[in-house]
């Protein structure tokens, strides 16, 4: 194994509009080697494999190919020169044989028809050289998702891939399935190949991996040895202990003067199978409650049960001091609860229709459609909140679709706003979008809370968590495995110390 | 200019496109009306009478495109109610009565409406995709026209005050004309003057996003079948009255096919969100003229359908944005290469 590096890339920088996705990354693979890139969600692992794959072109920044500088404008291109990609999804296609999945598009010929014998034998020796065994005749569909993933690898592996990366390729297997996976990722390092790993289950990664790249908002934290760097280490760098430089956020007293009262949200046992372990969860008024894990962690799920987008089959929850039953989001906008989904822009907005729109479709909701807000009220309204949210551009007919993300972001808080909600749950409010906006929807947070609002906070970065919670839930595995009250407590490393310690009693 | 205009600056330029075709072929008496013995005529007023059922169909269907449905059963439904009115009339010794006619109408609308519920019911309830929930009513419903007429066509008698719904005038205008403007009236108030336009325009959007902002997504899928059934009925009404007749197996045969058409020509995309309603009545109005224009031009009637798809195929290329800016492209400046929005992450879940 040489230790000359086969893919070296330097100072990548990559914008999208508003948002600087990639600033200044350095990568570097070298041959038999297994890399992770590791980083939670928007942390840049997809945009730099993109940029190495040729779907994104960077904006600044060089790559190195076996010491040769490359540009990729296509992923073909990327493709040709050795590199090839093995997605989550499975890019087959399922009606056609293994070996013609294996050899499509480059099928051996005996003259101008497809020589079927001699591309069953190359199937055939292909798959035996990286250790499984198929009846390479038989449709690709009659073989599991793991093994079609194995398919797909060796097809990548077939056409002389000098780099393979595979991008959460165990997300949809089984623990036997993994372990085959990996049994073969093994066997091609062994040979030579050297490989991207991308995956967010730390024991995977822990287990295969040689050396660790990790990304934190689109800027590189560093590289380790797998060896060295223990998991806490990682989930520090990954959740970041650093404060990025915001304002100084001044949290009232009269958030905390409330403890006596009857909490506004009282889950019990609230629970639903395959998604979130039952949970305890209290929301007292004018509090923010944070949920710090890592990703796939059950942050999401357990807030999609109070805000009634899923709907609970254990325990109960009651708010405001009555049971809620029949939980829906329609009821729950009628009961006051607001909720923000992560996904801005397939769960949150209406991307074609106008700012204006969007602000008043929660409000617009509740009163039915018979009963239309009147244009005058409404434009105030809506006027009245773009300037308090500072959205920009401040054009309130604009679709919006052509926004930023943080003002996308802020839209759609606007939209919960009008309601006067008593509980506001936000998903991943400050994810990919600029530190502007991000500093603003803080600081929004705390004044709300302060006027009395309870806020539900989930948040990838620990920091903003530890920053805005008077109280903190942690999660680790779809199950919520401490709440943090004291403010001795609610700092970074007793957050990652608290989801570590808990993956060490299994 | 603003973005709703932009929509109609295509289909309005072929409609006038169209129509000076034909005064260049006919002379100015195609557009200008005329009035002989206190009716309206004129090759244009009669192209407007015969879209009105098409007319009717086509706002209906507007409506439902917006919520990302289709409405593949107006044609069956279209026959449904013809089949009603007609049928009921016939039965009785005086065809005049004006409570028979009442309520001949009357039922025909009740029975379409419900029948518009239901594929709404299916759509929006049991889950099942729009295309196949309309398509079981699309071959159903004949079916069931021809059950109600008994394999007949009922014919009823031409001094019946029931075939003024199709020939008749009101203030000389014909009674088609007036329906389709009072329902076109009637949908645009009822889309714009009150939230549901925005309502349907949202669960057409973006439906998860809908359903988390606590939209009645349902409901108004429901509604929307329900008008479009309605709309589907009335249409039959004034077919099944202009002919004195209604015949189960032909009366609005294919009709929900240039419904769809006039839809998209008038700029609502059929992925659902924004629709035009003035788009859909400017499209039904070309769909009307092309076949006047075929024959005006001296072409003979066999050219009907394939002058149709061009004339389609011209505005789903006008109306293509990919297509326009291939075709400016030389005419341009050197655009400014527009960013892919941020890819991210789909959380596992």
């Amino acid at each position: 194994m040489s230790d000359d590096p086969i893919v070296q890339m330097t100072g990548i920088r990559k914008d999208f509009t508003g948002v600087r996705a990639l600033d200044g990354v350095d990568f570097t693979l070298r041959p038999g080697e297994i890399h992770a890139i590791m980083g939670e969600n928007g942390a840049g692992k997809s945009t730099l494999i993109k940029v190495l794959t040729g779907v994104h072109t960077p904006d600044a920044g060089d790559i190195l190919l076996d010491g040769k500088s490359v540009r990729f404008h296509s992923p073909g291109a990327a493709q040709s020169a050795g590199i090839s990609t093995v997605y989550q999804e499975v890019n087959l296609t399922d009606n056609l044989s293994v070996a013609e999945n294996l050899f499509a598009g480059r099928e051996p010929r005996l003259g101008p028809f497809i020589n079927f014998r001699a591309m069953r034998r190359k199937a055939k020796a292909l798959l035996d050289d990286i250790g499984i065994d198929l009846n390479v005749a038989a449709p690709l569909s009659s073989y599991s998702i793991a093994m079609q993933q194995l398919v797909a690898i060796a097809r990548a592996v077939d056409i002389e891939s000098k780099v393979l990366i595979l991008d959460e390729p165990t997300s949809s297997l089984d623990r036997d399935e993994v372990a085959v996976l990996l049994g073969v990722m093994r066997r091609l390092a062994e040979q030579g190949t050297a490989m991207v790993f991308i995956s967010h289950f730390l024991e995977q990664v822990y287990d295969i991996s040689d050396r660790m790249t990790v990304l934190r908002n689109g800027k590189l934290v560093g590289e380790w040895s797998t060896a060295d760097l223990p998991e806490n280490e990682l989930i520090g760098h990954m959740l970041g202990r650093e404060a990025v430089v915001l304002e100084q956020i001044e949290r009232t007293a009269a958030a905390h003067q409330v403890e006596d009262e009857t909490p506004l949200v009282s889950a019990t046992g609230l629970g639903r199978k395959g998604s979130i372990a039952p949970y305890d969860l209290d929301v007292r008024r004018g509090e923010v409650v944070g949920l710090a894990g890592l990703l796939g962690s059950g942050r999401t799920e357990t807030i999609r049960l109070i805000a009634g987008a899923d709907r609970a089959d254990s325990g109960s929850l009651a708010f405001d001091g009555a049971k809620v039953g029949g939980h829906n989001p329609r009821t729950a906008s009628a009961r006051g609860i607001a909720y923000c989904p992560e996904n801005r822009k397939t769960e949150g907005l209406v991307g074609d229709l106008t700012v204006a729109e969007n602000m008043i479709l929660a409000m617009q909701a509740s009163r039915g459609w018979a009963r239309t807000i009147p244009v005058a009220r409404r434009d105030k309204l809506v006027a009245e909140f773009i300037e308090k949210l500072d959205i920009r551009p401040a054009n309130p007919d604009m679709p919006v679709k052509n926004l930023s993300g943080g003002n996308q972001q802020k839209v759609l808080l606007a939209r919960w706003m009008l309601i006067e909600p008593k509980l506001l749950i936000l998903d991943e409010p400050t994810r990919g979008i600029d530190v502007g906006a991000k500093a603003d929807i803080q600081k929004l947070v705390a004044e709300l809370s302060a006027d009395g609002m309870a806020v539900l906070f989930v948040s990838a970065e620990l920091d903003e968590v530890t920053r805005l919670s008077d109280r903190i839930a942690v999660l680790r595995d779809r199950e919520l495995i401490a709440v943090l009250e004291s403010e001795a407590d609610m700092t970074t490393e007793k957050i990652v110390d608290t989801i570590v310690a808990k993956g060490g009693e299994r | 200019m603003n973005p709703y205009a932009k929509r109609l600056m295509w289909p309005v330029l072929i409609l006038v496109a169209l129509i000076v075709v034909n005064i260049a072929a006919t002379g100015i008496d195609f557009i200008v009306p005329s009035v002989n013995d206190g009716r309206l005529g004129g090759a244009f007023v009669n192209i407007l009478r015969r879209s009105a059922p098409l007319m009717l169909i086509a706002l209906g269907m507007t409506l439902v495109i917006a919520t990302k449905g289709i409405d593949l059963s107006v044609g069956a439904v279209y026959a449904i109610g013809a089949a009603i009115a007609c049928q009921m009339i016939i039965g009785q010794e005086d065809q005049s009565a004006a409570g028979l006619i009442f309520s001949a109408v009357a039922l025909a609308l009740i029975v379409t409406a419900v029948i518009g519920a239901w594929n709404g019911t299916m759509v929006a309830y049991f889950g099942i995709q729009p295309i196949v929930a309309t398509l079981i009513l699309m071959i159903a419903g004949r079916g069931i026209a021809q059950l109600i007429t008994g394999g007949q066509i009922p014919k009823v008698q031409d001094s019946s005050p029931f075939t003024q719904i199709g020939r008749g005038e009101i203030l000389t205008i014909p009674v088609p004309i007036w329906i389709a403007a009072l329902v076109f009236v009637a949908i645009a108030l009822l889309t714009r003057k009150t939230a549901l336009g925005l309502l349907l325009e949202s669960v057409g959007g973006n439906p998860e996003a809908s359903r988390l902002a606590g939209i009645r997504s349902k409901g108004i899928t429901v509604l929307v079948y329900l008008v479009c059934g309605l709309c589907a009925g009335l249409a039959g009404l004034i077919g099944a009255a202009n002919l004195g007749s209604a015949d189960a197996n032909n009366g609005g045969l294919w009709i929900e096919l240039d419904a769809i058409l006039a839809v998209v020509i008038g700029g609502t995309a059929l992925l659902g969100g924004r629709f035009y309603l003035l788009g859909t009545v400017i499209g039904v109005v070309i769909i009307g003229t092309l076949d006047d224009t075929i024959i005006n031009v001296g072409l003979s009637s066999q050219w009907q359908f394939t002058a149709k798809a061009i004339v389609v195929f011209a505005v789903a290329l006008l109306q293509s944005s990919e297509f326009r800016g291939w075709i400016l492209k030389p005419f341009k400046p050197k655009p400014e290469i527009a960013a892919p929005a941020p890819a991210e992450e789909v959380p596992a879940k």
